[in-house]
């Protein structure tokens, strides 16, 4: 195949992928959307294919390869449950920066199969894309995998400082731009294998002091990532495909973390620097004293519910961790039966990664348009009558409007307690992630419920 | 003096990426874990330069030091593109309208 061709073709399926996020601006036209994405990648393969044009034995081995990573693709696909949603995610980033680090070892191994030159002698531009593209890559990698591990519970979601952190993250930093300059005057492989060791190193550690709760803006930030890996690796290819992919995965990844930190009111670099909650546990301990808190049970819950009119439901990550959403889509029918308008509000940062319970709920079949994002619902609730709050704490507390001094001042919340009465689903009156106590507990209209999420709103229902 | 082939590809990038911007920020925030796993699946486009890595090798070896790295690159890039894709249309699958009242 002629190189203008493949290059035309490539540059197709590059609009098929614009085409196939574009379709994400809702849901009626998002399938369609999907399969355009899938269009691209199958011009994308056969052309590479074709552009090759080196059908051997060799090329045997590639469909093997490819078939069984697609199955094995493919059957995680069929059996993560929807909860599981933010490991995988975490899992596929970690491949994706895993590939674009073997592709550009591959590249500087043997560089004239990719038309770069000679061992020793690469092409200057294509040796600092593939060195850009290496350590992206690796980062990506390395901090997918811990990202993986937090979610998956394996390892702690608390964050890990340690005292020097910063000095030694910015000194890795500064190495890896040392290292690259010296690569290229050099064309050593020895630097270019150390430069890929350092890359790892330093996205395990950019990642390990980030908590549990800002995995929402981790995992966004390595969804950019793994697209700027694939840019660079894109130019030292010279495939235009690839590099429009990724600018398109790159800017996607940066907007959802901007929209991520903007929920949570905190800046991305405080996110990045990590050990928020550790160092504000002890402000929480020291004005803790006992405030009275009303607590009831599924009998009142349900009884203040069928007298409501209005029902706002709150999820939050408690509920996916309880595996509530069906119990609750339950709820809501007996509710709607006895003709109660229900509705749900989302919080930018509810659950563990970027829309994550609009997934949940939609896995319920709960219909997309009864689901409402913050700003969309937030002055309903002065017109509720109850909220029901399930697994939700720090994005329904009142502190962040009212006490400037609360670590939270300022992030967008929802205006719960405007509600004539607040159920709040919660296993105990322990703080949210953010280790502050929640002003909602002690309002005089919240009634707590203390119970596992899923168990309680089954005993609700059944007593509607 | 004629231009480096270079810019042709830097200004394809630095345009993608506006254009990226403005699509990013028209899709829905209820999609937004869609279109995480979507974007997972399209960067795994990277399987282009896995498959010329994998097939770099000359004389009829099949397996050499660079063509290792394109076969192992390979399988990662083909569980993200078709678990990516096939988890995205499994996602928006379940996304559904409210039935209309009788």
């Amino acid at each position: 195949m002629s190189p203008n061709l493949s290059a035309i073709l490539y540059l197709i399926s590059g609009v098929l992928f614009i085409l196939a996020l574009r379709g994400l601006s809702s849901p009626e036209t998002s399938r369609k959307g999907n399969l355009f994405g899938i269009i691209g990648m199958v011009i994308a393969v056969t052309v590479t294919f074709l552009s090759v044009g080196n059908f051997t034995s060799g090329f045997i081995y590639v469909l093997i390869f490819l078939a069984v990573g697609g199955t094995v693709g493919a059957f995680i696909a069929y059996k993560i449950p929807m909860t599981a949603m933010p490991e995988l995610v975490a899992g596929f980033h970690s491949l994706v920066g895993l590939a674009a680090v073997f592709v550009a070892i591959s590249a500087f191994i043997n560089p004239e199969a990719f038309g770069l030159g000679t061992p020793g002698n690469i092409k200057l531009a294509s040796l600092i894309e593939m060195a850009i593209g290496a350590a992206v890559g690796a980062i990506t990698f390395s901090g997918s995998v811990i990202a993986f591990l937090k979610l998956q519970g394996i390892m702690s979601g608390a964050p890990i400082t340690f005292k020097g952190q910063h000095a030694l993250n910015a000194l890795i930093l500064v190495s890896i731009v040392v290292l690259t300059y010296y690569l290229c005057s050099t064309q050593s492989s020895n630097l270019f294998w150390i430069l890929i060791a350092v890359s790892f190193l330093i996205g395990f550690l950019i990642i390990i002091p980030i908590g549990g709760a800002d995995m929402p803006v981790v995992i966004s930030m390595l969804n950019s990532y793994s697209g700027w890996a694939a840019a660079g690796i894109g130019f030292t290819l010279e495939n235009t495909a690839l590099i429009i992919t990724g600018a398109l995965v790159g800017s996607s990844g940066a907007i959802l973390s901007y929209i991520m930190c903007k929920g949570m009111n905190r800046s991305f670099f405080n996110v990045i620097l990590g050990g928020f909650g550790a160092t504000d546990q002890s402000v929480g301990d020291k004005n803790k004293e006992q405030r009275p808190v009303k607590s009831g049970n599924a009998d009142d819950a349900a009884f203040l519910m069928k007298n409501a009119s209005s029902v706002i439901i709150v999820p939050g990550y408690g509920m996916a961790v309880a595996q509530a959403q069906h119990a609750l889509r339950e709820m809501v029918d007996t509710l709607k039966k006895n003709d109660i308008k229900v509705s749900y509000a989302i919080h930018p940062v509810a659950g563990r990664m970027p829309g994550h319970m609009n997934v949940l709920l939609a896995e319920a079949n709960v219909p997309y348009d009864e689901v409402f994002e913050l700003e969309e619902i937030n002055n309903d609730f002065a017109n509720a009558d109850v909220a029901f709050v399930i697994g939700a704490n720090d994005v329904t507390n009142p502190v962040a409007k009212t006490d400037p001094q609360s670590p939270i001042y300022g992030m967008p919340v929802l205006d719960v307690e405007k509600c004539k009465s607040v159920l709040f689903v919660k296993r105990s009156l322990s703080p949210g992630y953010a280790g502050i106590d929640n002003d909602l507990f002690y309002k005089e209209n919240t009634l707590m419920l203390f119970a596992d999420a899923k168990k309680m709103t089954e005993d609700i229902t059944k007593n509607l | 003096m004629e231009i480096d082939p270079f810019i042709f590809r830097l200004s394809i990038f630095i345009l993608s990426i506006f254009v990226g911007y403005y699509v990013v920020w028209s899709v829905t925030p209820s999609l937004h874990t869609p279109l995480m796993s979507v974007t997972n699946a399209i960067s795994s486009v990277i399987i282009v330069g896995a498959i010329i890595a994998a097939l770099s090798s000359n004389d009829g070896v099949i397996f050499s030091s660079s063509s290792v790295f394109g076969f192992l690159a390979i399988v990662l890039a083909a569980v993200n593109i078709f678990g990516g894709f096939l988890v995205t249309q499994r996602m928006l699958a379940m996304y559904k309208k409210k039935k209309k009242d009788k």
